[in-house]
């Protein structure tokens, strides 16, 4: 579904900041493979989401989704095929805007918008019978003005315009973390739910690993541009959160015992 | 005073436009110098060659989708500074006029326009007429109003409330932009087309200053009448219009002269800019929106 090949990406190329986020990244997701990525700041694990978005374009290789070559679309072209939750709560909807108004928009993903009324009476009883399946409420608060909902009120209502357009793929980065534990578990089962209901094909960041190891059927691990773990369901039933740190210490033994033997 | 209502209900039509720039799109637009004496120079220069009034004035609305067009242009494509953007074309606009025009001022006294049969039925500063242009201001606030409603619409409002997002479900912010600033120039040199005609000529210096006038309207309307939501914001907008010409006659009758208006309105939409900064001030919702929308385009590009 998702194939990123021979991807390398460097920030500042040729000059003293030169900073290379991604190298030779090789990453193939099978329709509704649900991969966790972990891994220490500036691993990479934002820049491979933006690469696959088209928010950033790589310095080389190709990026495929569904059989289709995107390296050279935008992010708006190709976003009829992706839903993304941002780890910002603001980020993912139009805080001006009603709630039923950005899910219109939602709606619409990648569609051609023409001059028919954005919100319908036959759209708004969709729109509430999903916004049921969150449980906040909301169903009933409709033009309420979505910068009025508190984080994690919003991130859900991101969760639910990203997703019930059925994209290819669903693209998390930490769209969990800047919510208070309760909130965080709230969207963390939400985001479980969706990705059954929908068998999306999907990418979440996160740097909780119990997350990581209890959400999704497939996790990788990313140092300095590279993936350097890479375990599939069964693998992942058997690893616990003391394994996961265990290697995250022998990286860093690792970064350690060269810096010695340079020494 | 009628009068001053009469103009303030034309001049709403060019207040829309700056409404769909600055409050829907976040983009402080400077176009609308230029393309209101275009709209106005199309205009009266077809008219005066024989062409139908009604035709003349649709003219104009095209030639100000063109500008619009151009600053949306220059700005997404070329990756201009939005101000400096609308400055540009502004500016290029005063020689493009002086040709259309071919000299500073086109008089229309003998020409039969849209206001004809107005003047001719003696209901020029009556209230009958403040009921035609009324209603024309309203017709134009309506078909806003239901753009800004449709899928489209929705996604040129995002567009200034959150390009990221927008862009994520698959819209192109370059095309909402330069589409919505095509539109607003639209309304503008419509506006200028219409004024045109009602006080009887084109001249090339009529649009100078003309944004702050715009700026003021929407301020004021929406300070007072409120911007909660899109139907009562466009209103608001219609009736800040009446209102700052009926602020300018009065301070014209209480002695002020007509060359200091413009500081005047400078003034206005200081005022209007600074006072949200007070705290008493601060619940004045429609102000401090204002302010976020001057001032965060401004420090963004
Ligand atoms: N737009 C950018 N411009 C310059 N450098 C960038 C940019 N985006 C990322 N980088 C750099 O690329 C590297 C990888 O960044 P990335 O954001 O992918 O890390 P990350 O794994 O998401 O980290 P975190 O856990 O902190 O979010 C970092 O060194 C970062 O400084
Ligand atoms: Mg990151």
């Amino acid at each position: 579904m998702l194939d990123i090949t021979n991807v390398n990406k460097t920030f500042f190329a040729g000059t003293v900041n030169e900073r290379a986020a991604l190298r030779e990244i090789n990453l193939s997701l099978a329709a509704g493979e649900f991969v966790t990525v972990i891994g220490s700041n500036g691993a990479g694990k934002s820049t491979i989401l933006n690469i696959t978005s088209g928010k950033l374009r790589p310095d080389t290789g190709t990026v495929t989704i569904d059989g289709t070559d995107v390296t050279k679309l935008a992010d708006h072209q190709r976003a009829r095929y992706i839903g993304r939750v941002f780890q910002d709560p603001m980020a993912g909807t139009s805080p001006d805007m009603t709630i039923e108004q950005n899910m219109a928009i939602a709606y619409e993903r990648g569609k051609g918008r023409g001059l028919r009324p954005g919100v319908t009476g036959k759209k708004r009883g969709f729109f509430q019978e999903e916004l049921k399946s969150l449980e906040l409420g909301l169903e009933n608060r409709l033009k309420a003005k979505v910068g009025l909902l508190s984080g994690g009120q919003r991130q859900a209502l991101s969760l639910l315009m990203a997703t019930f357009s059925s994209p290819k793929i669903l693209l998390l980065d930490e769209h969990t973390a800047a919510l208070d534990p309760q909130r965080a578990d709230l969207v963390s089962r939400l985001t479980a739910e969706v990705v059954e209901r929908h068998r999306l094909t999907t990418l979440m960041v996160t740097h909780n690993m119990e997350q990581a190891l209890r959400l999704g059927t497939r996790l990788i691990m990313m140092h300095e541009g590279r993936i350097i773990l890479d375990l599939d369901q069964q693998q992942k039933q058997k690893t616990t959160v003391a394994d996961l740190l265990h290697e995250f210490e022998k990286i860093k033994g690792g970064a350690l015992d060269d810096r010695t033997m340079l020494q | 005073m009628i009068v001053a209502v009469e103009l303030g209900l034309i001049y709403a039509i060019m207040a829309l436009g700056v409404y769909l720039t600055f409050r829907i799109l976040n983009f402080p637009d400077l176009t609308v110098d230029g393309s209101f004496t275009t709209g106005a120079a199309v205009a009266s220069i077809m008219i005066i060659n024989g062409a139908p009034p009604v035709l003349s004035t649709l003219a104009a609305f095209a030639a100000g989708l063109v500008a619009g067009w151009i600053t949306g242009l220059l700005h997404t494509k070329g990756k201009i500074n939005g101000l400096l953007a609308g400055i540009l074309t502004m500016i290029a606009l005063y020689s493009i006029n002086l040709r259309i025009m071919g000299k500073a001022n086109l008089p229309l006294l003998r020409e039969d326009t849209l206001i004809t049969p107005l003047r001719d039925a003696g209901l020029l500063g009556t209230v009958a007429a403040i009921a035609v242009f009324g209603l024309l201001a309203l017709a134009v606030k309506f078909v806003l109003d239901w753009f800004l409603h449709t899928d489209l619409g929705l996604a040129m409002q995002a567009t200034g409330d959150n390009e990221e997002m927008i862009r994520s479900f698959g819209v192109s912010t370059d095309r909402m932009k330069i589409l919505g600033l095509a539109l607003s120039n639209g309304l503008v040199a419509l506006c200028g087309a219409l004024i045109a005609q009602y006080q009887g000529f084109a001249d090339i210096g009529m649009g100078i200053g003309l944004i702050l006038a715009g700026l003021a309207s929407v301020i004021i309307g929406q300070a007072i009448f409120g911007s909660r939501v899109i139907i009562v914001a466009s209103l608001a907008v219609v009736l800040g219009s009446a209102l700052y010409r009926v602020v300018i006659q009065l301070a014209l009758q209480a002695g002020l002269n007509p060359n200091d208006m413009k500081l005047i309105s400078a003034v206005l939409v200081v005022i209007a800019l600074v006072l949200p900064q007070w705290k008493l001030f601060k619940r004045v919702g429609g102000l401090s929106n204002m302010k976020k929308a001057l001032s965060a385009t401004g420090a963004r590009s």
